[in-house]
């Protein structure tokens, strides 16, 4: 790579179950690959039971914390929309948005509309991307567990996201059990078209 | 996973902390491991417990019943001259303090490491926000504190030295930001075991602490710890950081573990060169050092989580060293929750007087005044955790509610996924404290409720107990109902597993598991299910066996005889047990 990126900070954000930190690994390792020192951080425990979930990834030249600082978001990638108004606090003028159009009700409470969610995030940027990756996924590979492979790859190809695709496939290879491989590749693929 | 075994000396590949604590602990050489899993310290056990699977996998390794088994059995590891790792959360200190006072008393044959894991912000605790710094004082025990998984492995193996050196147990303490951060380690060499049984010879010299004994051995042990401290005075993870550009050398910082990186960060966006002591020993302090640290100083900032131990001990060393010196702490930077970054940012610039509004923010202006605590609220709701779909505590809380008025009972609840019992949805839990407690609470407050009337209380008392839970700590809370007789209604959930944690094993669950097994049965005869079903430990037995009377094995779909059961048993004088038996669908799913 020859434009190397002092620093970048990634917020993702979703709901327990939603593959989180698979996305986190396979970022690290690209970053890696391209260079760059890499820290990450997130968190166990009740996640795998529907909470929220929010995990840090920084790379750069020279990174110290492994947490993202408040504003300083790059990027936040948002598997559910109404999680991305949490990372709001990540946010500035400068941060990109990639929010993937899909809602997972929270239990006794009333779902936020798309509007109403992308409304809030304008007054923080203006850089507030709605992609319907899940239902994209679900109609070419018949499931949206892919939707945040799919999601990265429009942050890598689109350039939002600064590391190059050949790194991103071999972190995906290096990360993605065998049996499941073809599926994420799939999922990457869509997101080239 | 597979990476943890690489051997590429020199190599540097993404490890999470708990993964780079797993593998200096493959190249130093240890060879008994014990633990009982606590987030974050549980992908420890999880690893080794994977890598145990494998027939190459030659160290010993065990998931013990609690956490005070977990310690004593290294403790009986190390006296026999191994090489030994014990791993816990902070609250498994709390279980075993009652063992690690003497052993550090006896200190090791083996050298001997427990690696304590805090959660500050209690991301994954439920009972408290609990700094194991406390213990240092206490048990007079060593505590190494690293910042990120490189140090992980980086201290493990100091921390081994120093155990080998000066014979003493050492604590490695890590917090959530250490144990669940990646970041490449470099790896070094996989020690290439030559594995021989330990020998235990014979010494009560060394290994029992017995009055007059005990007390020449806490002398040999403060001796031990100042000679800790020399050592600690020249060691390199005491290291003091930049400050050689700095203007103003007037003012500088003591920090250790993740908070350094923290400020390192901070004083990367305001700009700033300070000095920093970056300290590794957290005990023994290197006094000598940090007063030479602070002769120099106007000020000097503390930046620690949680309760302000290190300030303390420099506020005492600063009256030694610069009587002038002002030392600031708690005062810019909560005791309450881990310290984000931008927190330590605010409160250096407090500290140096660095106006924040001339930060080159890269946040609009508008933001950029309320930006050092990032103010932003978002209106959603918070997202609680659930029970899975399919979970069968769902069949649990729908046979209480159609068995009792829920507002008219008492809940009791422990640790472990059933304490989302207590969420507003269900609404069950009416008192939740640390593992087991949830037997022994039920006792004093039916005792409690009975006491001058002379006849039985009126209200009801219904008491949750996960099955790894229960092994744990419950067992002598379940005697004593007996033994003082009190009539709680006991409801064991055997999910046969250790689910919240991440699915461990436990001794109630089935060694081997059959097609049948999985869909779960209230057959108490586990030898039927087929050879090698029968688990370690048979909990029906046990409570049987305590002297319970009133049991009965049920599985929780089957709704009829579950609310007969419960009406039934309520009605009863003397405490009465149901064990509600069915395999927690993520753990059989993840068996397929
Ligand atoms: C002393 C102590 N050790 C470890 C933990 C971490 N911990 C929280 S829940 C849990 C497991 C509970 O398992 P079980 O009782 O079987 O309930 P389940 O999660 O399966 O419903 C553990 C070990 C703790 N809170 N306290
Ligand atoms: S992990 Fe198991 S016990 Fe816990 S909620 Fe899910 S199904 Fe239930």
């Amino acid at each position: 790579m020859t434009n190397k990126i002092k620093e970048f900070n990634i917020v993702i954000v979703g709901v327990g179950g939603q593959g989180l930190l698979t996305m986190l690994q396979i970022v690290a390792e690209a970053a890696l690959l391209n260079g760059y020192e890499v820290r990450t951080s997130e968190l166990h425990g009740l996640a795998q039971r529907g909470g929220s979930v929010e995990v840090h990834i920084r790379f750069g030249e020279k990174i110290f914390s492994p947490l993202v600082s408040a504003q300083r978001a790059d990027l936040v990638i948002a598997l559910e929309s109404q999680e991305a108004l949490r990372a709001g606090y990540f946010a500035s003028t400068k941060t990109k948005f990639l929010l993937n159009q899909h809602i997972i009700p929270i239990p006794l409470a009333k779902a936020l509309t798309a509007e109403e969610i992308l409304t809030s995030l304008r007054k923080i940027s203006k850089d507030v991307n709605l992609i319907p990756a899940s239902e994209i996924c679900r109609k070419a590979v018949a499931t949206d567990v892919v939707a945040g492979i799919y999601l990265l790859g429009v942050s890598v190809f689109k350039k939002i996201l600064p590391l190059e695709e050949d790194a991103l496939i071999f972190a995906i290879k290096k990360i993605i059990p065998e049996k499941y491989l073809e599926l994420n590749l799939k999922a990457l693929n869509l997101a080239k078209s | 996973m597979k990476d943890i075994l690489l051997d590429k000396p020199g190599k540097k590949i993404i490890l999470l902390g708990n993964e780079a604590i797993v593998r200096g602990a493959l190249e130093l050489g240890v060879e008994f491991v014990s633990t009982y899993p606590g987030t974050p310290a549980s992908e420890i056990g999880n690893t080794f417990f994977k890598l145990s699977q494998d027939k190459e996998y030659k160290e010993y390794f065990e998931f013990s019943v609690n956490e005070k088994t977990a310690l004593e059995a290294a403790i009986g590891a190390s006296f026999s001259g191994l090489k030994t790792l014990v791993a816990m959360k902070n609250f498994g200190v709390n279980v075993c303090l009652d063992a690690l006072m003497p052993f550090v008393y006896t200190g090791t044959k083996g050298p001997t490491v427990i690696v304590v894991a805090d959660d500050p912000s209690c991301h994954s605790s439920a009972q408290s926000e609990e700094n194991s710094r406390g213990f240092a004082n206490l048990a007079h025990i060593p505590i190494l504190e690293p910042a990120d998984p490189q140090e992980c492995k980086d201290f493990l193996k100091l921390a081994f030295q120093i155990s080998e050196k000066f014979k003493i147990p050492i604590i490695l303490r890590t917090t959530t930001r250490v144990n669940h951060q990646r970041m490449p380690v470099q790896l070094g060499k996989i020690a290439q075991l030559n594995l021989v049984a330990g020998e235990f010879i014979k010494n009560p010299q060394q290994f029992v602490t017995l009055p007059p004994r005990v007390l020449e051995m806490k002398k040999e042990l403060l001796e031990k710890i100042e000679k800790i401290r020399a050592f600690a005075e020249n060691s390199s993870v005491n290291l003091i950081d930049g400050g050689r550009t700095s203007i103003n050398k007037k003012a500088g910082i003591i920090t250790s573990g993740v908070s350094y990186l923290n400020v390192k960060e901070a004083l990367k966006e305001l700009d700033l060169d300070l000095p920093i002591l970056k300290l590794g020993f957290f005990y023994p302090l290197p006094e000598q050092k940090i007063k030479t640290f602070l002769r120099g100083l106007k000020k000097v900032l503390i930046v620690e989580e949680l309760e302000p131990y290190l300030e303390n001990e420099v506020a005492r060393l600063a009256k030694e060293a610069n009587c002038k010196l002002e030392v600031v702490g708690k005062k810019l930077l909560p005791e309450i929750g881990e310290l984000k970054p931008e927190i330590i940012i605010s409160a250096i610039a407090k500290f140096t007087n660095y106006k924040l509004k001339s930060m080159n923010f890269r946040s609009s202006p508008r933001f950029a005044t309320a930006c050092v605590i990032g103010n932003w609220k978002s209106k959603i709701p918070q997202r609680s955790p659930q029970f899975c779909p399919g979970c069968s505590y769902w069949s649990v809380v729908s046979a209480i509610k159609k068995s009792v008025d829920p507002a008219k009972v008492i809940f009791g609840g422990d640790i472990g996924c059933y304490m989302l019992f207590g969420t507003p949805a269900i609404g069950m839990q009416d008192y939740l404290s640390c593992m087991g407690s949830s037997i022994g609470i039920a006792h004093g407050i039916k005792k409690a409720l009975r006491l001058g009337s002379g006849q039985a209380d009126s209200q009801k008392l219904i008491t949750f107990i996960g099955d790894s839970t229960f092994l744990h700590a419950g067992i002598p809370a379940l005697i004593n109902t007996i033994f003082n007789k009190s009539n709680p209604l006991i409801i064991i959930l055997d999910n046969q597993t250790t689910a919240m944690t991440g699915h461990q094993p436990n001794p109630a669950m089935a060694t081997k598991i059959n097609s049948e097994y999985k869909f779960g049965f209230t057959d108490p005869d586990f030898s039927a299910k087929g050879d090698g079903c029968q688990p370690a430990i048979i909990i029906e037995d046990i409570v049987r066996a305590c002297g319970v009377k009133n049991l009965k094995v049920i599985d929780p779909i089957k709704q009829e005889e579950f609310v007969s059961a419960i009406k039934e048993f309520l009605e009863k004088e003397e405490v009465s047990v149901i064990i509600a038996r069915r395999m927690c669908v993520l753990f059989a799913k993840s068996l397929k």
